[in-house]
C-alpha cells in the first residue's frame, strides 16, 4: 500500500514492525505534498525541516520502545493552533507574520505523543466560513472537484486528508467547521463535547461555541486521535475534568439495540435529492445492523442560525479586539496617532467577513441592543439546549444530514453571506448545545461528490458515535474512497 | 438657595496576592519593563485566563468586613475598550452578579451621630499595564507599554450614594483604608495608586429628594486630595447652577496643582462598554462552607478592637483610637500589655517615645528595634524605682540605638537610681553650704528657689536621684 493511502492504525502497524521509518513516511508525505499542493491549496505553511526532525525524532523514540499510536504518525493542523516558534496566521493578513512563543496544549499533546507536524492548514479568516474563500492565503480546492469549495472554515484540513497530503489533521468547529469540510471531502470529522478538548492556545473565534477535533481517513483513526487529545486542562477554565474512555477499545461494541433519533425538523422540503437519497441509504444500513429508529423533535432549530450569529459574532467582536497593532501582528504604517494606527491596522489587516461579523458583534452588544439581541440570543440558546436534553432522553444517538447539499463551486455563495450562513444549518443547533457530533462518508452525489451524515451524540457521549460509526465504516465502502487527484 | 451635595465613592484596591488575577505571574512592583509577563497577561491570541482562587478569599473577606452578602454564583464579564495598556481590548471585571453586594460602614463624625454608608457592591477585576512616555532608551518620540502591572488583582468597592458632605466621605474612605490594610489586603498606598478614588458629586436643592446630575472625579489619590476635590466640585456646581447653568453629566479630573477639577469627557464621548459574561470563564460559586471558613479566619476588625481597649484596658476613646490606627501598631501595643500589664503606661510610651522614634527614622513598626518585651522591662525598671522616668529615656534611647536589653544599659551606664537618704542628704548638705544666699532667700518666703536646689542635687547626681527622696529631703532641710 502506498504510504500516502495509509490510516494512522495502519502506518503505526509498519513503523511498528519497522516495515518503514518514520522519515520515509514523512518524507513521501511531503513528496505528494508538493505535488498535489499547487491544485489543492490546503496549506498555508509547510514545515518541510521541522517534520523531517521530528520523524528523525520519532524514529529513535520507536527503537527505543517507547511508541505511542501517534508516535511518527505525519499530520497537519489548522492554521489556528498556536505552535512554538512556527508561523500561526489564523488565515488572515494581520497575523501574516506571527510567531507564537507558545504551543496549544492539543497540538502540544499531539507532539508529546510523538507525532510529526507537516505544517499549517489554510483556514477561512480566524474560522469564520463555511468554505475557505475567506481565508487570506488563497483558495484551497476540493479534491474531489477542484471547482469546488472543501467547506470550511476547517477546509484545509479536510482537503490535506482527501488530496492524501496528512495522514490525519486537526480542525476546530465553532457552527460546523470541522463536520461540513469533512462531509464535503469524505473523511471522519469529529466535533467533541464543549470542554472535552482544551482550548488553550487556540486562537479564539467564538469562545463558548469552539471546539478542537481530528479529522481523519476513517473512525478508528479519529477514536486514536481523541484518545490523545481528550481530557482536562488546568489552563482552560471551560475544560472539563471527566474520565477519558479508552475510545478505541469501545469501538467494537455494535450497535444493536441503538435508538437512533430523527430529529423531524432536519428533514427539510428542498433537502438536496442526493442528500435525503444518501439519508434513506444510511438508515437503511443502520436498520440492518439492529438499529432502532425513532422520530423526534427538536422545536427551536429555527431559532438556531439567528441565534448562532448573534452569539458567534457577538464573542467575536470581542476576541479580535487585541488584534491592534500594538503588540503583535499587523501594524499600518505612517499612522497619525493612536485611533489612526488602530483603523489602519484593523482595516488593513483584517478581511470583508471578519469585518462583517465583528460589526455584527459589535452591534448586538451595544447599549440599547443588547437585551434585544444579545440576552435574546441567549434565551434562545437555552431552549435549543433543553431542545437536545428532552430529546436524549429517549434517543441514543441522533442522525441527521451534514450539510443541505454538497460541496458548491468556488465563487457560487461569496456574495450571498445569508445563503453561506443556511449551508451550517444541520450542524450549528450541536455547538449550541454544546454536545457532540461526528461527521461520516456516507455516499456520494450523481456528480460524484462526497456526501456525509451527522451522528450526533449525548454530552461526553463521544464513545457512543464512534461506536455507531464504526459500525456502519464495518458495513460500507463509502471511507475507502479516494479522490482522483 | 441652599443646596445638598450627594457624593458617591468607587473605590479600587490593589490586592497583595502574589500572583496575578488570571495567570501566575508575579506581581511584585518595580521590575524590568514586561519581565514579568506571560501569554495570559500579554493578550496573545489563544490565551486563557484562570481565576486565582486567593484573589476570591481576599474579596470574601474584604466583603465580610464591610457587611455585604457574598453572592452564591458570581459572574466575570468583559468590559470592552481599545487602549494600548489594555493588552486584550477588554478587562476582565464583574457586571451582573459581583461577589460581595449590599454591604455598609458605620461612619463618625466629631460631634455628629454615627451614620451608616451603603456599600452597593465590591467586585474582582484585573488591572491594565501602563504607558511610559518620552526619554525610554531606544523609543525615540515614542511611547512604550509595559505589561508588568496588567492582570494584577483588584478590587472595586462602590459605596451607595449616602455620604453628604467631603468630610463624610473622607471618613468613610478612610475606614475603608483602614480595614482592607487592617486585613493586609492591601498596602494602602495611596500615592503609587494601590488605593485609589473616584468620586461621584452633585448637588441638589436641601429637601429635595431628586439627586442633580453628577459628575465623575477621577484621580483623586490622597485623603487631603479627596476632600479638596469634592469641595471644589460641590462650589463649582452650585456656582454654576446659581449663574443659571445646568451641571452636565461628565468625568471630570481633579489637578492636585491647582486644587480643581477639569472636563475629561462628557456623556456623549463616554465609551459603550458592551459588557457581557466572559466565555473564557466559568461562573464562580462559592458555598456556605466557604464563606464561614473565611468568617472564622477573620481577624477582629479595627472598630472592635478599639472598643475593647476601651472596654477590658480602660484607654480614653482618644488613645484607642490612635492605637489601632493600623494592626502592626495594634498589636505591639498588645504585645506591650501582655508583657507588662499596665496598659495606661504601655500606650503612653507607645504612642509617646516609640511613636517619635519610628517617625524621626522612617522606620516601620513592625521593624522597630524596641520590642514590646524590651518596653516592658524599661517600664518594670520605672516600676521597681530602679530608674527614674526621666532616666528612662536616656535608656530608652540607647536601646534604640543599639538594640540593648534596658537593664544591661542601666548597669553599664551606671544609671542606678539613687534612694538612699544618706547619700542624697550630703549632697543636699554640701549645696546648702555652697549656696548659702538661696537658702535664705528661701528661708525668707522666695519658695521659687527649691526649684533651683533640686535642679543642683540632679546636676551633681547626674540625674540618678530619686526625685521623690531628693523632694522630701530638701523640704525637710530647707525648712531647717
Ligand atoms: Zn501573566
Amino acid at each position: 500500500m502506498n504510504i500516502i493511502d495509509m490510516t494512522i492504525s495502519g502506518l503505526h502497524a509498519a513503523l511498528k514492525s519497522k516495515q518503514l521509518s518514520s522519515v520515509e513516511a514523512t518524507k513521501a508525505m511531503l513528496e505528494r505534498i508538493e505535488t498535489v499542493e499547487p491544485q489543492v491549496g490546503s496549506f498555508i505553511t509547510v514545515t518541510a525541516d521541522h517534520a523531517l526532525e521530528c520523524a528523525a525524532t520519532a524514529d529513535l523514540r520507536i527503537a527505543s520502545g517507547r511508541m505511542d499510536m501517534l508516535t511518527g504518525i505525519p499530520l497537519a493542523v489548522k492554521d489556528i493552533f498556536l505552535t512554538e516558534g512556527i508561523r500561526t496566521t489564523c488565515g488572515s493578513r494581520i497575523l501574516e507574520n506571527f510567531i507564537p512563543p507558545y504551543s496549544a496544549t492539543s497540538y502540544q499533546n499531539l507532539r508529546d505523543s510523538g507525532a510529526v507536524l507537516l505544517g499549517k492548514l489554510n483556514q477561512d479568516e480566524f474560522a469564520m466560513g463555511s468554505s475557505n474563500e475567506s481565508s487570506a492565503f488563497g483558495v484551497c480546492r476540493n479534491p474531489w472537484d477542484t471547482t469546488r469549495i472543501p467547506g470550511g472554515s476547517s477546509g484545509g484540513s479536510a482537503a490535506a486528508i482527501a488530496a492524501r497530503q496528512a495522514i490525519a489533521t486537526l480542525g476546530t468547529d465553532t457552527g460546523g467547521s470541522i463536520r461540513q469540510p469533512a462531509s464535503h471531502c469524505g473523511c471522519v470529522g469529529l466535533k467533541p463535547t464543549y470542554g472535552r478538548v482544551s482550548r488553550y492556545g487556540v486562537i479564539a473565534y467564538a469562545s463558548s461555541l469552539d471546539q478542537v477535533g481530528p479529522l481523519t481517513r476513517d473512525v478508528t483513526d479519529n477514536a486514536i486521535m481523541l484518545s490523545a487529545l481528550a481530557g482536562y486542562d488546568p489552563k482552560d477554565s471551560t475544560s472539563v475534568d471527566e474520565p477519558v474512555p479508552d475510545y478505541v477499545s469501545e469501538l467494537a461494541g455494535g450497535i444493536k439495540g441503538l435508538k437512533i433519533g430523527l430529529p423531524k425538523e432536519y428533514f427539510i422540503a428542498g433537502l438536496d435529492p442526493d442528500v435525503q437519497k444518501t439519508m434513506d441509504a444510511v438508515i437503511e444500513t443502520y436498520r440492518r445492523l439492529g438499529a432502532e429508529f425513532v422520530e423526534i423533535s427538536l422545536p427551536h432549530t429555527d431559532y438556531a442560525v439567528a441565534t448562532y450569529y448573534l452569539i458567534a459574532t457577538a464573542e467575536a467582536s470581542s476576541n479580535l479586539a487585541r488584534y491592534d497593532g500594538v503588540r503583535f501582528g499587523h501594524r499600518a504604517k505612517e499612522a497619525a496617532g493612536l485611533l489612526d494606527m488602530y483603523t489602519k491596522s484593523r482595516s488593513e489587516g483584517f478581511g470583508a467577513e471578519v469585518k462583517r461579523r465583528i460589526m455584527l458583534g459589535t452591534y448586538a452588544l451595544s447599549s440599547g441592543y443588547y437585551d434585544a439581541y444579545y440576552v435574546k440570543a441567549q434565551k434562545a440558546r437555552t431552549l435549543i439546549m433543553n431542545d437536545f436534553i428532552k430529546a436524549f432522553e429517549s434517543v441514543d444517538v441522533m442522525l441527521t444530514p451534514v450539510a443541505p447539499t454538497p460541496a458548491f463551486k468556488i465563487g457560487e455563495k461569496v456574495n450571498d453571506p445569508l445563503q453561506m450562513y443556511l449551508s451550517d444549518i444541520f450542524t450549528i443547533p450541536v455547538n449550541l448545545a454544546g454536545t457532540c457530533a461526528m461527521s461520516l462518508p456516507a455516499g456520494f452525489s450523481a456528480d460524484g461528490l462526497p456526501i456525509g451524515v451527522q451522528l450526533i451524540g449525548k454530552p461526553f457521549g463521544e464513545e457512543v458515535i464512534l461506536r455507531a460509526g464504526y459500525a456502519f465504516e464495518q458495513a460500507t465502502e463509502w471511507h475507502k474512497a479516494t479522490a482522483a487527484l | 438657595m441652599k443646596y445638598q451635595p450627594v457624593i458617591g465613592l468607587e473605590v479600587h484596591v490593589q490586592l497583595l496576592t502574589d500572583t496575578k488575577i488570571f495567570c501566575g505571574c508575579s506581581t511584585k512592583f518595580g521590575s524590568e519593563p514586561n519581565s514579568q509577563t506571560c501569554p495570559v497577561c500579554l493578550g496573545l491570541p489563544g490565551a486563557l485566563p484562570v481565576l486565582n482562587k486567593k484573589v476570591v478569599e481576599f474579596a470574601i473577606k474584604a466583603g465580610l468586613s464591610t457587611n455585604c452578602s457574598i453572592t452564591p454564583r458570581s459572574i466575570f464579564a468583559r468590559k470592552n475598550y481599545f487602549y494600548p495598556d489594555l493588552p486584550k481590548g477588554y478587562q476582565i471585571s464583574q457586571f451582573e452578579e459581583p461577589i460581595c453586594q449590599h454591604g455598609w460602614l458605620d461612619i463618625q463624625l466629631d460631634g455628629q451621630e454615627g451614620k451608616r454608608i451603603g456599600i452597593t457592591r465590591i467586585h474582582m477585576e484585573e488591572d491594565a499595564g501602563k504607558l511610559v512616555h518620552g526619554d525610554l532608551t531606544g523609543l525615540d518620540d515614542n511611547s512604550g507599554v509595559d505589561l508588568n502591572r496588567a492582570c494584577t488583582p483588584l478590587l472595586e468597592v462602590v459605596s451607595e450614594p449616602d455620604l453628604r458632605s467631603s468630610d463624610e466621605a473622607v471618613s468613610y474612605l478612610k475606614q475603608l483604608h483602614q480595614i482592607v490594610t487592617w486585613l493586609g489586603l492591601c498596602d494602602g498606598n495611596m500615592e503609587e495608586g494601590s488605593f485609589r478614588c473616584d468620586a461621584n458629586v452633585s448637588v441638589m436643592p436641601v429637601g429635595s429628594d431628586t439627586f442633580g446630575t453628577r459628575a465623575e472625579i477621577k484621580n483623586v489619590n490622597s485623603f487631603k486630595f479627596v476632600k479638596q476635590a469634592i469641595e471644589y466640585e460641590i462650589q463649582r456646581q452650585i456656582d454654576l447652577i446659581e449663574d443659571g447653568g445646568t451641571v452636565v453629566q461628565e468625568t471630570r479630573l481633579f489637578d492636585p496643582n491647582s486644587g480643581r477639577t477639569r472636563s475629561m469627557r462628557s456623556k456623549e464621548e463616554a465609551h459603550d462598554y458592551r459588557y457581557f459574561p466572559d466565555p473564557d470563564l466559568v461562573p464562580l460559586v462559592i458555598c456556605d462552607e466557604w464563606v464561614e471558613r473565611s468568617r472564622t479566619e477573620l481577624p477582629e476588625l479595627p472598630e472592635q478592637c478599639r472598643k475593647r481597649f476601651v472596654s477590658q484596658l480602660g484607654l480614653t476613646e482618644y488613645d484607642a483610637e490612635v492605637l489601632t490606627a493600623n494592626r502592626p501598631l495594634a498589636e505591639f501595643f498588645e504585645a506591650g500589655v501582655a508583657a507588662h500589664g499596665n496598659a495606661k503606661a504601655v500606650a503612653n510610651w507607645t504612642m509617646g517615645e516609640i511613636t517619635r522614634s519610628l517617625n524621626d527614622s522612617g522606620t516601620s513598626i513592625r521593624e522597630c528595634p524596641v520590642t514590646p518585651q524590651l518596653l516592658a522591662e524599661l517600664l518594670k525598671l520605672i516600676d521597681e524605682g530602679t530608674i527614674s522616668g526621666k532616666i528612662a529615656k536616656t535608656v530608652f534611647d540607647e536601646m534604640w540605638r543599639s538594640g540593648k536589653a534596658p537593664q544591661l544599659i542601666v548597669e553599664e551606664q551606671g544609671l542606678v537610681q539613687v534612694s538612699d537618704g544618706g547619700a542624697i542628704e550630703s549632697i543636699i548638705d554640701e549645696i546648702m553650704a555652697a549656696n548659702a544666699g538661696q537658702v535664705e532667700e528661701y528661708r525668707g518666703g522666695k519658695e521659687k528657689v527649691f526649684g533651683f536646689f533640686v535642679g543642683q542635687v540632679m546636676k551633681v547626681s547626674k540625674g540618678k536621684a530619686n526625685p521623690a527622696v531628693v523632694n522630701e529631703l530638701l523640704l525637710k532641710k530647707l525648712k531647717g
